[in-house]
């Protein structure tokens, strides 16, 4: 199989209102960024690959715009998946293993802000059994949270560590929406409290995959992609058990996670419970870095946070902080979704 | 390392209609997968992963309607891919597939695509509210006919090409039993008597709004062989995209769509694409694409797209048949419009099109378009292997 890594990654500043800018306006920065890490033009790139959603810009075919600004002319070899980056990311890596191309630009944004992002993501829902009822996003969570405590797996104490350690973590992470020590506060839906919950945001993030000795060529130390895989469950909550998460299990067994230890994690957990989930769906122990950047719990803007997850690990990497990284990221309601990656250094 | 071959063995579609009342969504993309799985005489366990695409989430109204549909399309376990690039989404979703099986990260892909238009009111979903567009531009057509007015404007074609595309894709349609429309009255006169609706562009010479879906199994050269019915044979696909408008584009035969066809073209050896294929499934929404797309798609030089459909070159039993089953202006669930036309095409090389059968069709195009004619996906299918 090909050797594929990643070799540039960058992120906006992530903010709870971005009113001032466009979504085009929001990402470009972020797309000079990568490109002048590789030293690259648009359109010197094999193949392009985003990650958004209609729904949250409020309008179809969203994605136009952004293509429009990575400047497509001449025509550029190019797809859209909607979902988070992270998906983007593999159908690029799947490309580049086609031996189709050798370099690949992929992208992600969301701007939460011109909506109430909680009603939103109810019509992600069973549009016939639960969207009508609309659930929000941190009431689910809090019955997985619940389910948690029940099994006597976590409790309020432990979510509070799970909180202080990420934002704690975000001190040192600029691009970074909360950062530094933040409040637990009241119940937001018990037992989730504020600071169990991820800000609403809005952000973007890019990164560059290249092949084999062209990625050596681009990078002084390219993350390789070790393995990959992504994994979903079934979508009505009653039947799955809400304290596990055997997709994300697969998906890392099929990544080749329990070949070696990793020590390294940065897991898609917007609720402090759901990383408590994670965790022991990839049996980390306390010797793995968790989220150093601070994780979704410092900023999680959507359709980016994900593969802003394999971003923060590539970049680990590239900076000689890890010599084996995991990433993760996640869809759907109580991480019905999810994706892991093994990264490691040369 | 060479790609695996790909191979499409099997395809199954919903009967497409403007409202499927007495299925889910659900049950809509459960009807053409399970269609395709026994076409293919598989069962969910053999499927190894699931591409699904569709074009916007309004019209339904679900949000990232895939999650919801994991359990009906058997992923639960699996890896769920959900592609979306505008009109051209059936298409490059079926792409998406096909590399999974090239890149050998699977083994057998189901990919899928649907649109249930009747949930929701797919003009006015494309409407986009002011300030992305003006207010005038209403639903797609609106956006094309200039378009077509600087084609006629460009090459000189009669007025009546369009009716003479519209007249010969519906009839098509009635050998189709799967096609949305089966106008059994209609008549080359009453095409050309319907509304005008965008100039040039009348009621008759637009595509219906349709619930439908499409499904395909695609597999590498060892499920080739333990396939019931023969293959299609993936020998070229390709994706491309330009920006929507920008001084200097050619709405007309936009470069992406030259480019596009030119890659396929390369990868599957063809020179002379008029002469080495043998029929065409198209993505023809408003009538006047199929002269367009003849010219973009290098089947006619510049100017001479119409001078094919009107000597009847495109007809079922003409020289180079365009959309025998009936085509976008026929059936248009738009999610699953693309793969319709890439299935057909597969069907027609495996000699599994039924009445709208192709004699000996042996090399097969299928074609799909989206956005502001910017997005592009086809694929060229054979009945052969590709030479390794």
């Amino acid at each position: 199989m090909r050797e594929v890594a990643i070799v540039a990654f960058g992120q906006s500043d992530h903010v709870p209102d971005s009113a001032a800018v466009s979504e085009v306006e929001m990402l470009m920065p972020v797309l000079n960024d990568v490109l002048g890490q590789a030293a690259l033009k648009a359109g010197e790139i094999d193949f392009v690959c985003s990650g958004s959603s209609d729904y949250l810009a409020g309008r179809a075919f969203s994605f136009t715009m952004a293509l429009d600004g990575v400047g497509a002319w001449p025509p550029v070899s190019e797809s859209h998946v909607e979902m988070d980056g992270a998906w983007a990311l593999y159908e690029a890596w799947v490309k580049l293993l086609t031996g189709e191309a050798d370099t690949a630009l992929v992208y992600s944004y969301g701007k939460s802000s011109p909506g109430d992002l909680r009603e939103v993501l109810t019509r992600q829902l069973d549009p016939y059994y639960m969207a009508p009822l609309w659930p929000d996003s941190v009431a689910l969570a809090a019955l997985q949270a619940q389910a948690l405590f029940d099994a006597g797996a976590a409790d309020e104490r432990a979510l509070a560590g799970v909180a202080a350690r990420s934002r704690t973590d975000a001190a040192a992470n600029p691009h970074a929406q909360l950062r530094g020590e933040h409040p637990m506060g009241e119940h937001v839906v018990a037992p989730l409290r504020r600071g169990d919950c991820p800000p609403i945001g809005d952000g973007a993030a890019a990164v560059i995959l290249a092949a084999g000795d062209t990625a050596r060529g681009l990078c002084d130390r390219p993350a390789w992609i070790r393995g990959i895989d992504h994994r979903i469950e079934a979508h009505a909550l009653g039947v799955r058990d809400l304290t596990d998460s055997p997709s994300t299990r697969l998906a890392a067994e099929r990544a080749g996670a329990f070949e070696r230890p990793v020590d390294t994690a940065e897991l898609h957990a917007p609720f402090t419970s759901q990383e408590i989930v994670l965790r022991r769906a990839l049996r980390l122990g306390d010797e793995v870095t968790i989220n150093p950047s601070g994780g979704a719990l410092a900023a999680n803007p959507m359709m980016a946070a994900g593969l802003i997850r394999l971003g923060e690990a590539a970049a680990r990497i590239q900076r000689g902080e890890s010599r084996r990284a995991l990433a993760h990221a996640t869809s759907g309601p109580c991480l019905q979704q999810n994706l892991v990656a093994v990264l490691e250094g040369e | 390392m060479s790609k695996e071959p790909v191979a499409v063995v099997g395809i199954g579609q919903t009967r497409h209609v403007a409202a499927r009342k007495d299925v889910s969504i659900a049950g809509l993309v459960r009807e053409a997968a399970l269609r395709a799985l026994e076409d293919a005489q598989l069962t969910w366990a053999d499927i190894d992963a699931v591409v699904i695409g569709k074009a916007p989430d309004f019209f339904e109204g679900v949000m990232m309607p895939e999650l919801y549909l994991a359990d009906a399309l058997g992923a639960v376990g699996k890896p769920m891919l959900r592609v979306h690039t505008a009109g051209s989404v059936g298409g490059s979703t079926a792409l998406v597939a096909a590399n999974l099986i090239a890149a050998r990260v699977h083994g057998t892909v189901l990919t899928l695509a649907f649109e249930k238009q009747s949930e929701s009111n797919a003009m006015w979903g494309l409407s986009l509210p002011v300030p992305f567009q003006q207010p005038l531009l209403a639903g797609a057509g609106g956006f094309f006919a200039p378009h077509v007015r600087a084609y006629i404007r460009r090459t000189g074609a009669p007025d009546t090409i369009g009716s003479l595309v519209a007249y010969k894709d519906r009839r098509n349609a009635l050998k189709n039993p799967y096609a949305h429309l089966h106008e059994h009255d209609l008549t080359l006169e009453k095409v050309q008597a319907s509304p005008m609706l965008w100039d040039p562009v009348r009621y008759s010479e637009t595509c219906p709004s349709s619930d439908g879906a499409c499904a395909m199994v695609l597999t590498g050269r060892a499920g080739a062989d333990r396939a019931p019915h023969p293959p299609a044979w993936v020998h070229g696909g390709a994706m491309r995209s330009e920006p929507t408008l920008f001084a200097g584009k050619d709405a007309v035969s936009p470069r992406a769509g030259r480019d596009c066809a030119a890659d396929v073209y390369r990868q599957a050896g063809i020179t002379d694409p008029r002469r080495e294929i043998d029929v065409v499934e198209m993505y023809v929404p408003f009538s006047w694409y199929e002269p367009m797309w003849l010219e973009n798609l290098g089947f006619a030089e510049e100017g001479g797209g119409w001078k094919l459909t009107e000597s009847g070159v495109t007809e079922l039993d003409g020289d180079l048949p365009v959309n025998p089953s009936g085509g976008v202006l026929s059936t248009n669930p738009i999610g699953a419009s693309g793969m319709l036309r890439f299935a057909e095409a597969a069907l027609q090389v495996r000699g599994q099109a039924g009445e709208h059968q192709v004699a000996g069709a042996r090399r097969a195009l299928g074609h799909a378009y989206g956005g502001g004619s910017q997005f592009f996906a086809m694929w060229l299918v054979g009945a052969e292997p590709p030479a390794t």
